[in-house]
């Protein structure tokens, strides 16, 4: 773990790598090629990249209207602004369509930083999710990203693929084989399953460790489709440790502690009492990503107290 | 098709979509009769498509953005010969129906987009006349928006977008009926002089009367001509809501409600 890669940077790389094979690949932004790293594509292959300006609204749409035409659309912009401003754009436009777009979201959550609040998006995993007919990615690390983006190309449909400044250790090897709506087990343990989400993961692999001097053992599930669910990953893990921590940098209100947390009021028959590390129904601010981690109970040493907690409720 | 003819095919448009709609008991008349006569111009004396082989490489683009004009559009396929009218008629808006309330593309062959939430289509048909430009392919696309729908902000991102790329393989008619869901356009929220605006925004800019076929065909025709890679092309088509059918006419009170079975006898009447 020493080099560390945000995962916008890898979506940059792997984009202008991929617009080699594939002719079809277009990509438009909202103004902000630079920051989320379409500007490499943009620069290789100018024909084909559009900057629309600030107007995500049209952005979406006009994704829409390429990929209607058949093209494979990339639409990129920070998070807030592409699953925000341009929520019905995706929704009618691309998503009651099933028209191929990826709209491949930066600097979302609070990590994005000093840009504060306004520009933090804590929302846009439930927003996102709640469309019919749309994929809903969450990379842990670069080579994630990248392989998420190779199994995009090959992927016919809308997709929400959500990115983030922050720079992240790699976990994953480089030639890894991303499967759209499979979950991956990065930690084998049987007290607590630990369910991460992007950033959250690395953290959560930081915990197992800390866990460890505890005795306990700890099970990791890099959650990086949130849509389509992998619920066969989740039940057979939750199946053999009976307890569940789901950590995850989005508000907890709608996130995905809640889509486990229906998962296992449906379709799990034993007790199995869950906790959550999540933003507390809150807006970010500004502050550096680690000190937003902190303030915001999203560190490694919350995921401990919360695997606590949930196994002292265990039966 | 002569313009005769184009005329007689815009009458069973009408008499089609009235039809649907009354059985429907559910639709939107008074949007529909003001653009039925460029939807027939368009199909039966403007642009290439096939009925036969409706994903048909060479065919022009149609993108309906007031996609509550359905019944419009619907009624204008079938007489292309897309699908048969009478499935249109009896199924239009009911449970399990490819024929939904606003246009849909997955489930009606002929339908490009699907719309019906205002202001994103000519967005859409940006997206499809900048992926034909990038591939060299010289089908036209173009773009039916109402007058109303422009009250959305969403239209003038892309009417700047258009300017900006130089989509000149895009015609764009405004069908400018001045009537909006709850009244006219002036009272509720006025648009000013579109044809200043168009043209401020570097667009080729026109107005017609939208219900004279021989204009509608002879603008479409040199628009169809024009330089793909000049101006964006605007058509600002002044019509009449509820066009056809005297009580119907010029009047919001039509923009979603359906007419009774006597109602719809008594506009076959004017019709037939």
């Amino acid at each position: 773990m020493s080099e560390k890669i945000a995962t916008r940077q890898a979506y940059s790389e792997e984009l202008a790598e991929l617009g080699e094979k594939h002719p079809k690949i277009v990509v438009l932004d909202a103004d902000l090629s630079s920051s989320t790293g379409t500007a490499k594509f943009a620069k290789k292959f100018p024909e084909r990249f559009f900057d629309m300006g600030i107007a995500e609204q049209n952005m979406i749409s006009t994704a829409a209207g390429l990929a209607c035409a058949g093209k494979t659309v990339f639409a990129s912009s920070f998070a807030m602004f592409a699953s925000g401003r341009a929520w019905e754009q995706i929704r009618n436009s691309v998503a009651h369509n099933d028209f191929n777009v990826k709209i491949a979201a930066t600097h979302a959550g609070i990590t994005l930083g000093q840009d504060g609040a306004s520009h933090q998006a804590i929302e846009d995993i439930a927003i996102m999710s709640v469309i019919p007919k749309m994929t809903v990615l969450v990379p842990a690390d670069a080579n994630e990203t990248k392989a998420m983006l190779r199994a995009l190309v090959k992927h016919k449909g809308p997709c929400y693929l959500r990115l983030g400044r922050h720079p992240l250790p790699i976990i994953f090897d480089k030639d890894f084989v991303f499967e759209i709506g499979k979950a991956q087990v990065l930690k084998q343990g049987t007290d607590i399953t630990i369910i991460s989400i992007g950033v959250m993961t690395s953290i959560a692999l930081e915990a197992v460790e800390m866990l460890k001097a505890k005795n306990i053992s700890a099970e990791v599930i890099n959650l990086s489709t949130i849509k389509p669910l992998d619920k066969e990953t989740i039940i057979n893990s939750l199946k053999k440790t009976k307890a569940v921590v789901v950590a995850e940098e989005h508000n907890e209100v709608c996130g995905v502690n809640q889509i486990i947390g229906a998962l296992i009021s449906k379709e799990v028959d034993f007790f199995c009492p869950m906790e959550t590390v999540a933003i507390k129904d809150r807006f970010g601010q500004s502050g550096t990503p680690d000190e937003l981690l902190e303030e915001y109970g999203l560190t490694a040493k919350d995921i401990c107290e919360q695997v606590e907690k949930a196994l002292s409720r265990k039966k | 098709m002569q313009n005769k003819e184009i005329a007689e095919m815009a009458r069973q448009i009408r008499i089609d979509a009235l039809t649907a709609i009354t059985k429907a008991k559910s639709g939107h008349p008074g949007g529909s009769l003001s653009v039925i006569d460029i939807l027939a111009v368009l199909y039966f004396g403007i642009i290439k498509h096939n009925p036969k082989n409706p994903k048909d490489s060479e065919r022009d683009i149609v993108v309906l953005s007031k996609g509550h004009a359905s019944p419009a559009m619907y009624a204008t396929l079938a007489n292309a010969g897309y699908f048969e009218r009478q499935d249109f008629i009896e199924n239009f808006r009911k449970i399990h129906s490819k024929f939904q309330g606003h246009v849909d593309h997955l489930k009606v062959a002929g339908i490009e987009v699907s719309t019906g939430s205002l202001g994103q289509g000519l967005s859409m048909a940006n997206g499809i006349a900048l992926a034909y430009k990038l591939d060299k392919k010289t089908n036209r696309v173009f773009a039916i928006l109402s007058d109303g729908e422009l009250q959305e902000g969403q239209n003038w991102e892309a009417i700047i977008a258009a300017a900006h790329y130089n989509l000149g393989n895009l015609i764009v008619i405004i069908d400018a009926n001045k009537i909006q869901l709850s009244g006219r356009i002036e009272n509720i929220m006025s648009l000013g002089d579109l044809e200043t605006k168009f043209k401020a925004f570097s667009w080729d800019t026109q107005i017609i009367d939208g219900h004279d076929i021989s204009q509608i065909k002879t603008t479409l025709e040199k628009a169809y001509t024009r330089d793909i890679n000049g101006k964006p092309k605007v058509i600002i088509a002044n019509t009449i809501k509820g066009k056809g059918v005297s009580f119907m006419e010029d009047t919001e009170k039509w923009h979603g409600s359906a007419p009774s079975q006597e109602d719809l006898q008594k506009a076959l009447l004017e019709l037939k």
